[in-house]
């Protein structure tokens, strides 16, 4: 039965040719991305003469200015990309679930509390937000990943809350009651699991968010500090205008792979939310 | 209708309370701004006498009270840094950043409304998956790297567009001047609005085109025109409120980085200098006077709605 319902959302899944494709790559990227340290020729921080080298077949992608292997540092910098992305979506989906399940279940003055903190989190300028916090941490990869996973979680904590007020209505809800079964037990095994696909659906559009957010961080140089590499911090030389005009080596690939990863995660989220849909047909 | 605005704007003002709290908070805990100050030069007395006058050595508690205290006077204090008053730094940059935000928003909608309606009307077939997957793209690139790319093409490869400012310097800049200076921004901006947007106009015509009074209107054999522009959009007018609503916090945001991007003299570049100097005063300004424009944005949704929308009741 279960097997069967999974096959079912797979098929209507794939019905999305572009969701398909974005897929594939998308899991490509993240091989690469975990088995960087056996792709890459060089390793990412490994300094040679050869300075600004234009892309040749030692260097697929050039070097830095400090002759650094850019295809090698962009292999690293898709994988810590990649991290703060997942991380930071764990972290505000997990918070935004309690929060919702919290406050749709006990409702009352718990509900109105919860509820208007979210407000107040959600009336923020996101971006303000997420830089008065980057100002206050050391910035870094791990409090980058802090931020965004704790300015992300209002629309989780929306989202699950709604979906609590109306399941709770429901009659299998209300059968659980009317048996005395323990609150727990309907929160976790009833509510939580029937609630999963839309929280799922909002997860990946999180993922492509915190993946934009981090990139532009770092380009500001308020994210991830070099000489770790990120997809932002790649791209922060290009702030200079030589890099800009003579050395496109240097920032247009970190820039493309920031677009493809999102555009994917995109395009499959987009392909989930019509697979995970009950009501779409086959 | 007066009762119902009065009641949301009560409701509004513990919200915008809590905010500021919050703000004082997270501001407080990002350092303290004699951290600044130090170097061999400065005794220990001068940062002492500096902290008595910013107040800076009370309780947190009491310094947010005397913040609040001056506020309500309709004092927001004076910069630590070039000692201005807060409001005349940013009243002379609240300018430029409306100017660009609305020109951004405005161009953004009229590219997502079309858009979106044709690629509803035309749903499934292969214009609306061009329409769809384009605003997909829209919405995946980031603002700095579009900014850097249009920067490359306009600037260094053509030479068309001017890099960054809002006007010549030496010159006053007139209308064109400043137009030909806003192009860039405005085309980061608007690209971002209606790549987020155009798929929500898209679901929101698709719901009301299933609707039984479109079928009667069909049925009417009044022409696929009529149908679509008069019976169609002015129902779909409603969720497109409510997207435009919540634009405003995004695009506020937004606006940051962009002028950053273009040095556009704008609130979000004294934002951006005001938290790496940790200048207090300007930061809690400019985060009051946010948080009062999103709160301001969703209450003129919600009136909006209630204006467009006879089903509701206030």
């Amino acid at each position: 039965m279960r097997s069967s319902a999974l096959s079912l959302v797979w098929r209507r899944f794939c019905r999305h040719r572009l969701a398909l494709v974005s897929l594939f790559v998308l899991l490509t990227l993240m091989f690469m991305a975990a088995f960087a340290p056996l792709i890459a020729p060089y390793p990412p921080t490994k300094v040679s003469p050869a300075f600004s080298q234009p892309p040749s077949a030692q260097h697929l992608l050039g070097t830095d200015q400090i002759g650094r292997d850019v295809f090698s540092r962009l292999l690293y910098a898709t994988r810590v990309s990649l991290l703060v992305g997942l991380l930071a979506t764990a972290i505000s989906t997990a918070v935004g679930v309690v929060l919702g399940l919290v406050s749709g279940y006990f409702g009352g003055v718990v509900d109105k509390i919860i509820m208007s903190f979210t407000d107040m989190v959600m009336s923020f300028p996101y971006i303000l937000l997420v830089l008065v916090a980057a100002a206050i941490f050391e910035p870094g990869l791990w409090s980058i990943i802090l931020i965004l996973g704790f300015v992300d979680w209002p629309g989780v904590a929306r989202l699950v809350r709604g979906n609590v007020l109306s399941l709770r209505e429901t009659n299998f809800c209300k059968s659980d009651v009317t048996a005395g079964m323990p609150g727990r037990y309907i929160l976790f095994s009833e509510i939580l699991p029937n609630t999963m696909a839309p929280v799922l659906v909002y997860a990946t559009s999180v993922f492509a968010i915190s993946i934009l957010d981090e990139a532009a961080l770092s380009y500001l140089g308020m994210g991830v500090q070099p000489p770790t590499p990120s997809l932002g911090n790649l791209l922060n030389g290009a702030e200079s205008l030589t890099i800009l005009t003579t050395k496109p080596w240097l920032w247009l690939p970190a820039g493309v792979t920031v677009i493809l990863l999102v555009v994917c995660i995109n395009f499959v989220g987009d392909a989930l939310r019509d697979a995970l849909d009950p009501r779409s047909s086959l | 209708m007066w009762k119902y605005v009065a009641k949301k704007i009560l409701l509004a003002l513990p919200v915008l309370l809590g905010i500021t709290i919050i703000d004082y908070l997270i501001m407080s805990l990002a350092g303290s701004p004699l951290d600044m100050l130090a170097n061999p030069r400065t005794t220990q007395a001068a940062i002492d006498a500096k902290a008595a006058q910013w107040g800076l050595d009370q309780s947190l508690w009491a310094q947010y009270g005397r913040w609040l205290t001056q506020l309500l006077q309709g004092n927001l204090g004076y910069s630590y840094k070039s000692y201005q008053p807060v409001s005349a730094l940013i009243a002379g940059s609240i300018g430029p950043t409306l100017l660009l935000m609305g020109v951004s928003l405005v161009a953004g909608l009229l590219i997502a409304v079309p858009a979106g309606i044709y690629s509803a009307v035309h749903r499934y077939q292969k214009r609306d998956y061009a329409v769809v997957t384009a605003s997909f793209f829209a919405s995946s690139i980031p603002g700095f790297f579009l900014a850097l790319l249009l920067i490359y093409l306009f600037t260094v490869r053509l030479g068309w567009l001017p890099s960054g400012g809002m006007a010549t310097p030496g010159t006053g800049g007139d209308f064109w001047d400043v137009a030909r200076h806003m192009v860039m921004p405005v085309i980061v901006l608007a690209v971002s609005v209606a790549g987020s947007n155009i798929r929500y106009i898209r679901s929101a015509m698709l719901e009301i085109l299933e609707m039984d009074y479109l079928r009667t209107a069909r049925a009417k054999g009044i022409g696929r025109f009529l149908v679509i522009n008069k019976h169609a959009l002015r129902n779909a007018l409603l969720p497109i409120v409510t997207v435009i609503g919540m634009q405003i916090p995004t695009l506020f945001g937004g606006a940051v980085i962009v002028e950053k991007m273009f040095s556009w003299p704008g609130l979000g570049l004294v934002t951006m200098n005001a938290i790496t100097g940790r200048d207090y005063p300007v930061i809690m300004g400019v985060c009051l006077l946010s948080a009062v424009v999103v709160l301001a944005a969703n209450l003129l949704t919600d009136i909006v709605y209630a204006l467009v929308d006879p089903t509701i009741k206030y």
